[in-house]
């Protein structure tokens, strides 16, 4: 069964129509990079995946659970969307780390938060934390900053600041994670670490959808590949189908741009 | 103080008038440290409770907080102390028996306005993405706020709200207006008796006063310099 259903979304911000009609689905495991230019909707899509927007039109079901269907008249609560959102992880352009915590807090402020929902909080607290701090510290020392535990954003490369956003993403344990450019807001000598990072992941078997423009990683690191235009799906298809044999014009005149 | 005091000791000018001025200009002043401190106490929550009202999504409460905001901060606080004063007396028949109470109720409302638009601007210049995150990682509004938010804010508001405090030590005199015995009044007691010099010796311990408080935002601004942003 596939983990991320999506169909027919549509969402317009008043009469600009963003998204027209996006369907698609993933495999647990696999890893799907979206691209196309710039305006198609890629930004949109996600945050309508991860309840950040709300969708028009369409249904959204993450690995079993409806989070969004505009057929179903339900009206989701807050506290519905709020958990709906605990199955998927976003990394964003923009890292948006937490700047008045130090590194391992902001991987497991979240967590530690709501750890205090479990039942037996009060009576194993501080194992419960240990743990949690434990397991962050395994997850910094993934994306290879454990020596980095007890500084602040502030003191750290933009490189970093995006490998600490995705600690921060992983300590969530997503079923699926969304990254929205992630190397965008870099400078060039940086992008290769978090390249890497989200490679070693793939190897993980951890199931992804990168918003990229970075065609070759695209290729190397996808089993998928969406290439959207104007809010629709103009193209999809393996990365050999799609990136090295496309077939629509658009995607040739958008791939073209790249190739210079 | 002390010095001045040893100063003018050893200069031969501590005569008993010198004495009996400091000591009932100290007096005074204690009124105005009470109205100070008994001001903030109050408005600084309440000032956040406004904020809430300003920013609400509930329509009708957000414009009649704005409203109530803009007049405060439209009218002159001594208007306001005279109304607070004389209003409940002229209208309802009950005057007014405490006058430090009266400064207390229109000082606590004005500041509390002025304190809830610098807690505005902090929290709406607070990156969107911040908010983001928290949503991503599945924290509730309260948890956005007190855990991740306000302490953005704080570090935001700092330089913003020292200076409103600073200007409210200046402000605690107004209270004079409605016979709050603080240390102008103090002070023009002499004045009245044809003694000058004690309404400008008031300055020393305003610049004091102010001096200390500069002294503690410099070092409260220090302590959250361990971060940007
Ligand atoms: N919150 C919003 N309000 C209004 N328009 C928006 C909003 N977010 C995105 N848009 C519009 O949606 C279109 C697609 O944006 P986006 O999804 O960010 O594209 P991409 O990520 O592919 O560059 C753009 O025209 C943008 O102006
Ligand atoms: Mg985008």
């Amino acid at each position: 069964m596939a983990i991320l259903e999506v169909t027919n979304v549509h969402k317009s911000f008043g009469s600009n129509h963003v998204l027209n009609g996006i369907g698609f689905s993933l495999e647990e495991g696999s890893v799907l990079s979206i691209i196309g230019s710039s305006g198609s909707g890629k930004t949109t899509l996600l945050r309508c995946i991860t309840s950040l927007e709300t969708a028009d039109e369409g249904k959204i079901v993450v690995n079993g659970n409806v989070v969004f269907d505009s057929e179903n008249q339900h009206k989701f609560t807050k506290d519905e969307i709020r958990k709906a959102r605990l199955s998927v992880g976003l990394v964003f352009q923009s890292f948006n780390l937490f700047p008045q915590y130090s590194v391992l807090e902001n991987v497991t402020l979240a967590v530690k938060l709501h750890a205090k929902d479990r039942p037996d909080y009060k009576a194993n607290k501080k194992a419960i934390i240990e743990e949690i701090e434990a397991e962050g510290m395994e997850l910094l020392r993934k994306v290879g900053l454990a020596e980095k535990r007890d500084a602040y954003p502030c003191e750290l490369s933009g490189g970093q600041q995006q490998r600490v956003s995705i600690a921060r993403a992983l300590a969530m344990k997503p079923d699926i994670l969304f990254f929205d450019e992630p190397t965008s807001a870099l400078d060039p000598e940086l992008t290769g670490e978090i390249l890497k990072v989200i490679k070693g992941l793939a190897a993980d078997n951890m199931t992804m959808v990168i918003v990229t423009h970075e065609m070759s990683f695209a290729r190397d690191v996808s089993d998928y590949i969406i290439f959207m235009d104007d809010g629709v799906i103009a193209e999809q298809g393996t990365p050999e189908q799609v990136i090295m044999n496309p077939q629509n014009e658009r995607t040739k005149a958008f791939l073209s741009r790249f190739q210079q | 103080m002390t010095e001045i005091l040893l100063n003018a000791a050893q200069g031969g000018f501590l005569n008993s008038e010198f004495a009996e001025v400091s000591i009932s200009l100290l007096d005074g002043l204690w009124e105005n440290i009470r109205l100070f401190s008994s001001t903030l106490l109050f408005a600084l929550p309440l000032g956040l409770i406004i904020t809430f009202g300003s920013m609400s999504k509930f329509r009708p409460l957000k414009y009649l907080t704005r409203l109530f905001v803009w007049v405060i901060r439209g009218t002159p606080l001594m208007l306001q102390l005279f109304v607070v004063f004389y209003v409940p007396g002229l209208i309802f028949n009950v005057p007014m028996q405490d006058r430090m109470t009266a400064a207390l109720i229109a000082f606590v409302i004005n500041y509390s306005a002025y304190f809830s638009e610098i807690y505005r601007g902090g929290i709406e210049s607070i990156p969107k993405g911040q908010y983001e995150a928290c949503q991503v990682l599945g924290m509730t509004k309260g948890q956005t706020f007190f855990k991740v938010i306000l302490m953005q804010v704080v570090k935001r508001v700092v330089p913003p709200m020292s200076n409103e405090i600073i200007t409210l030590v200046k402000d605690t005199s107004l209270a004079r207006v409605i016979a709050v015995s603080e240390i102008l009044m103090a002070a023009e007691r002499f004045s009245r008796k044809g003694v000058i010099w004690p309404l400008f010796y008031t300055a020393v311990y305003f610049l004091v006063f102010c001096g200390g408080l500069t002294l503690l935002f410099g070092w409260i601004e220090k302590k959250l310099d361990y971060y940007k942003g």
